[in-house]
């Protein structure tokens, strides 16, 4: 395990270096470049010439970005075009935002979606059973902006519970930023909270079939001590890697969530670098991503081969 | 039959209908300006009311019915067509293959699928095929893991090992043997991968790089609709609740022909 563990974290730094040459190919593809991009659209092309040779841009593709690797590896991330801030600082402040919103947001899913897609299996067919799968078939097939929209409509507009959009710091009271996260985490929830559920019922509900569990009911043993000793840990397997995935879905969430509910976390400054061409920003956000996202995976395979007797990894099995 | 598996089809087959008729039962233009006629609430003659630039909203969400349904198929044939081959050969193979396969996979998973999309959408004008390509493209790595996991499960089963013995071809256990018991997880999956497309090529829209206005795509609708949510609701929930019954359609089919086709859920025996 030892091993695999050390080649797996390996793998992550490979995937990572593979992500960003992806990350700064197609970013170098945009049409306009930082230098025109500073100056603006009518600056003389002699200037932009002096200040394209000053940053750099005129050297070979690989030594551009060998210079932002080791620049990022270092900890500068560079200079933020717009915002005319460091990166570092900037992207530091919107993760934590974001982490707080995807955390809170994944632990309710988490509970809540497992919960549910057992209740629904061991109803299977009953009314408690539709009943969960209508909530949770409204939660996937509403889009999370749309999802956006009627919370601000319903919790902001109607009910005035809610501010529409917007941060506060924690300095300012428990509740008042409190109050700014509640709307966002409870897109996010219901947008999310299906994939986990309805996966938790179908391999719950296949387990509860197998001869096993028939074998464990012909014994004699009660219904609540099959379901917790012999069938969840298998039935659980398929859900961990959901969650995986559904941590990676969540920092994708957070970004048409945060950019209705402007709240100022990675997402909405991924869009606001797209839409204002801040190439460096983007640049350093998506890799940042991609870092969190690519633990959060390994984590999952770890618990996977962990749990599941029949896996087991750093051997080859024939 | 089940009763579920009716009503995804009855749904999704009305709306594709409608979808199709489009253009002949729209009662009203959906691209003309009439700024007499700005936001009227719903009324006998514009049942779902009218936009800021007095366009039918029916008319509109009918006309994009088409386009979520174009993106959300195409997108998944996509990742099907490349995501089923590579989770079979990594979940089959093992060892060294699985680590090539699964390593590639991770390259392109280890950023979330709409940051992938906005990346590579952020270099090109934006237009409504582009998005679907990139939709697809996107959604290869969930699939072929899925199918990867299926397949580890089933690898050391009797079956395969009869199989084996048998000395059929990889190409033949891969297809023959391992697929057709691989399908009831990864019909749950593309059924939800079609609605996921239809989704994540909303929200691209919505963002501003899928498709442009005047399109009546509902992402788009409802983005330009966002401005104007407390005076006008109908123009934003119209395209959103169109969305909702498309993708739940969408979805029940998924989840009754999961149940039609997999024999042991159907029987139904005993207590489950």
């Amino acid at each position: 395990m030892g091993s695999y563990i050390f080649r797996r974290l390996l793998a992550v730094l490979g995937v990572l270096l593979a992500v960003s040459v992806l990350v700064f190919s197609i970013s170098s593809l945009l049409p306009a470049n930082v230098a025109y991009l500073i100056l603006g659209p009518f600056a003389p092309p002699e200037q932009v010439r002096v200040l394209e040779l000053r940053l750099g841009l005129t050297d070979p593709i690989w030594q551009q970005y060998w210079r932002w690797v080791s620049g990022f590896l270092s900890g500068d991330l560079g200079q933020s075009m717009l915002m005319n801030r460091p990166i570092a600082p900037l992207l530091a402040e919107a993760i934590g935002h974001s982490l707080i919103l995807t955390l809170s947001s994944f632990v309710l899913i988490a509970t809540i979606g497992v919960t549910l897609g057992i209740v629904a299996a061991l109803h299977h067919g009953k009314p408690l059973d539709h009943g969960v799968s209508i909530i949770t078939y409204l939660g996937v097939a509403v889009p999370e902006f749309f999802w956006a929209i009627v919370v601000i409509m319903v919790f902001a507009g109607w009910l005035g519970w809610l501010p529409s959009s917007g941060y506060e710091p924690l300095a300012s009271g428990f509740w008042v930023w409190a109050q700014h996260l509640i709307a966002p985490t409870l897109t996010l929830v219901f947008a999310h909270l299906a994939h986990v559920s309805r996966l938790t019922r179908s391999s719950m509900i296949e387990i509860m079939q197998s001869p096993y569990i028939v074998a464990a009911r012909a014994k004699g043993l009660p219904e609540r001590i099959i379901v917790r000793h012999h069938a969840l840990r298998n039935a659980l397997l398929p859900t961990i890697t959901v969650l995986a995935l559904d941590f990676g879905r969540l920092m994708g969430g957070i970004v048409v969530v945060e950019t209705v509910f402007g709240y100022p976390g990675l997402g909405r400054l991924i869009v606001f670098s797209i839409q204002n061409r801040d190439l460096p920003t983007l640049q350093a956000a998506i890799l940042v991503v991609a870092a969190i996202y690519a633990l959060a995976n390994l984590t999952a395979d770890l618990l996977y081969a962990r749990l599941n007797p029949k896996i087991r990894y750093g051997r080859n099995v024939s | 039959m089940s009763l579920q598996l009716k009503i995804g089809l009855l749904l999704t087959l009305t709306i594709v209908l409608l979808g199709l008729l489009a253009p002949w039962i729209a009662p009203h233009p959906w691209d003309t300006i009439a700024i007499k006629s700005r936001f009227l609430p719903p009324n006998s003659t514009y049942w779902l009311g009218t936009d800021e630039f007095g366009r039918d909203v029916l008319s509109r969400v009918l006309m994009g019915t088409g386009l979520s349904i174009a993106m959300g198929v195409s997108a998944t044939l996509v990742s099907l067509a490349i995501g089923i081959p590579i989770g079979l050969a990594a979940g089959y193979f093992q060892g060294r293959t699985d680590e090539v396969l699964m390593r590639f996979a991770d390259v392109l998973m280890a950023v979330p699928p709409i940051m992938l999309g906005l990346l590579v959408l952020a270099v090109t004008p934006p237009s409504l095929w582009k998005t679907a390509l990139t939709v697809g493209f996107v959604y290869i790595p969930p699939i072929a893991r899925v199918t990867r996991s299926v397949t580890l499960s089933l690898a050391h089963e009797d079956f395969i090992q009869a199989a084996k013995a048998r000395a059929e071809t990889n190409t033949y256990i891969l297809f023959r043997e391992l697929l057709p018991n691989a399908w009831p997880p990864l019909i749950v999956e593309a059924s939800l991968r079609v609605t996921y497309a239809i989704l994540l090529g909303s929200a691209l829209s919505f963002l501003g790089l899928g498709a442009q206005p005047p399109s009546s795509d509902w992402g788009l609708m409802i983005s330009e609709a966002r401005s104007f949510i407390d005076r006008a609701p109908w123009i934003a929930l119209a395209p959103g609740l169109a969305m909702c019954a498309l993708v739940i359609g969408v979805n029940l089919i998924g989840d009754g022909a999961r149940e039609y086709l997999d024999p042991r859920l159907k029987a139904g025996v005993g207590k489950a």
